[in-house]
């Protein structure tokens, strides 16, 4: 079987889950072989060894690390015409996609960004339209490039041989124009990353700028946290909360919308999400029309109430 | 200094946007737009204009069908200089690829300018990939998903809010960028700046006037294909609770425990 290429999202040295969720469904359009831009790090070989990779490449990344998705495009063409694999599969973030278009155009492939899900023959899923449609598509010509959105499918914890290769790519000096100049990795707010969180619990103007009952309320369930525009427009919780067109899409188990009317843009990033829960004094909000189940009434006194029922529950 | 945004005509996210049977976008039944994400790049195009004086010349290009120049002549009330609109039968149907190849080659005929600014993504597609293929195409450096943009003489720094950290990308132009809505409201045209547009330069081109060739392009030379499109089954209708005297916190947890949230 061909090989299916893997492009490794890690952050110090540790591997984010979505990339784990590619592997399992790289078994499904072959073998899957993991390309990690970094040093020859066991915190990673063995922690993509033990989700499914049979061969991992190790692209050391000390000549490029400071630039923007181009040379990283360049050493993955490099490795597609070494591997010919059957597709390379990326995590669908800023730097995901915009390796896939860059090498979209150099290996002469087609590209489909954003699946939610793939089959055998490499039929992908994708949600459009703010969830409104599926669409299922499939790349027609040369290697199939696809980016897949997180919590698009479960991790399968069952070893490859993780064979770990070097590989030595040759950078152009042209991909090295862009350079990150400084960086600020995001604060850890102790909570799940919002992207791959299980749970969303957001909270929007209706806060009023008080998000300690939307806090509560997440970390009762385990949650991470979001906000509507509206709430980082007004300085409440910073950019990187923003759940919707502009900001994340997040697709969890279940998604707690409080105090947020269910604008589209806002629908746009959470409509997919399995089960959703909204909170809010309006009946005629329109995020009433997206729910599982809803309460009219005040967050400010709903949440607190049903966090300590929830923290009573757990005992 | 010259910039060409790129700006896309998009069917309006609060209509009802649908498929056609062939499986492509429905651009003609649903009114369409300049994609509001668009905006914030011609805002930030004109902008860098104002700062950097009168010699400046901003192009508005978009591909699309004969009503996008809708979204070109929006572009110029808000203050583009000129318009072109590339558009083309052949062109129906393009994917990403099609797409970024006809925008390539117009901005070489327009004159490859130092800036090449784009919206994050478009309202329909939502892809975020143009701007990359433009880069790759182009051979330009990308400096994307801007949050805050600074220029000095021909260096360009932005800030951006990564996946994983708060960034500031450095290049110097030409370059590609491409621009958020963190970049700060977009202006709305005057009625000066509507009876201006009206006698700005706004061409229409055809892809032989960009020398394409028209099997590169369209539907059926679509790297991608799309074999099926269905409308999301409509959500049954959830349960709505309404909140007295406590109730409706202990229904929230009823429904979270039945579920196995908790
Ligand atoms: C180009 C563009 C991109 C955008 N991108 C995004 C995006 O990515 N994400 C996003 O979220 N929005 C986005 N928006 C904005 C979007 O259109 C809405 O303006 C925004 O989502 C509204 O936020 P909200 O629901 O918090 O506020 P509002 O619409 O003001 O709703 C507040 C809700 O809170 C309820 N409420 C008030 N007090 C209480 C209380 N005490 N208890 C319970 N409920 C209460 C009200 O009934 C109301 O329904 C975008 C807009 C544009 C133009
Ligand atoms: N048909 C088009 N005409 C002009 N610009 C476009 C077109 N398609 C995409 N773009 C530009 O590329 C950006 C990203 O688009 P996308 O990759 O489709 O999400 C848009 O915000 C536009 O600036």
């Amino acid at each position: 079987m061909s090989e299916v290429l893997v492009v490794v999202d890690a952050v110090d040295g540790a591997v984010r889950k979505p990339t784990l969720e590619l592997l399992a469904l790289a078994k499904k359009l072959g073998t899957p072989s993991a390309v990690y831009f970094g040093g020859n790090d066991s915190a990673v070989t063995d922690k993509l060894k033990a989700f499914g990779a049979e061969k991992i490449y190790v692209v050391d990344d000390a000549e490029i690390k400071g630039y923007l998705v181009a040379p990283k495009a360049e050493a993955l063409q490099q490795l597609v015409e070494k591997t010919s694999p059957a597709a390379v599969l990326l995590v669908s973030g800023y730097e995901g996609k915009e390796i896939a278009g860059r090498l979209a155009i150099k290996t002469g492939s087609g590209i489909i960004t954003d699946a939610v899900d793939i089959e055998d023959g490499g039929v992908t899923t994708q949600s459009v339209f703010a969830g409104n449609y599926t669409v299922k598509s499939k790349v027609t010509k040369g290697t199939p490039i696809i980016t897949v959105k997180p919590n698009s499918a479960a991790p399968e914890e069952t070893a490859g041989a993780g064979e770990v290769e070097a590989f030595t790519a040759t950078i152009s000096d042209s991909a090295k124009k862009a350079q990150i100049v400084a960086a600020q990795p995001r604060k850890s707010t102790g909570r799940p990353e919002l992207t791959e969180a299980a749970i969303v619990v957001s909270g929007g103007r209706g806060t009023g700028g008080n998000f300690d009952p939307i806090e509560g309320l997440a970390d009762a369930l385990g949650a991470a946290v979001g906000a509507s525009r509206a709430a980082v427009d007004s300085g409440w919780k910073p950019h990187s909360f923003q759940v919707g067109q502009t900001g994340k899409v997040v697709s969890p188990q279940l998604y707690v919308a409080n105090g947020i009317s269910g604008a589209i843009q806002h629908r746009a990033g959470m409509q997919t999400s399995k089960t959703i829960v909204a909170v809010n004094k309006d009946e005629e909000a329109p995020i009433f029309e997206l729910v599982d189940f809803g309460v009219v009434g005040d967050l400010h006194s709903v949440l607190p109430a049903a966090t300590e029922q929830i923290e009573k529950r757990k005992g | 200094m010259n910039i060409v945004v790129c700006v896309k005509y998009v069917p309006d996210a609060t209509a009802d946007r649908q498929f056609e049977s062939d499986n492509t976008v429905d651009r003609v039944g649903v009114d369409g737009l300049l994609s509001e994400l668009d905006e914030y790049a011609v805002e930030q195009a004109l902008q860098l204009k104002e700062k950097a004086g009168d010699d400046t010349e901003v192009t508005a290009l978009c591909i699309g069908p004969e009503k996008a120049v809708d979204a070109v002549r929006k572009a110029l009330q808000m203050g583009a200089d000129k318009g072109i609109l590339v558009s083309d039968e052949a062109i129906a149907g393009s994917d990403y690829l099609g797409t970024s190849l006809v925008l390539a080659e117009a901005i070489k005929k327009i004159g490859v300018p130092d800036l090449v600014m784009c919206g994050m993504a478009s309202t329909d597609a939502s892809g975020s990939v143009v701007p990359a293929m433009l880069a790759e195409r182009l051979d330009l450096p990308q400096v994307t998903f801007a949050s805050v943009i600074e220029t000095q003489g021909d260096q360009v720094r932005i800030k951006r809010d990564g996946d994983t950290a708060t960034e500031v990308i450095g290049a110097t132009m030409p370059l590609v960028m491409s621009v958020t809505d963190q970049t700060g409201e977009a202006r709305y045209p005057s009625f000066k700046g509507i009876m201006a547009a009206k006698k700005k330069p706004l061409e229409t081109w055809s892809l032989s006037d960009l020398g394409v060739d028209a099997e590169l392009v369209g539907l059926n030379a679509s790297w991608s294909a799309v074999e099926e499109t269905a409308a999301r089954p409509p959500r049954t209708a959830g349960e709505i609770v309404t909140d007295e005297d406590g109730s409706g916190a202990t229904a929230l947890t009823e429904f979270l425990a039945s579920k196995k949230f908790i």
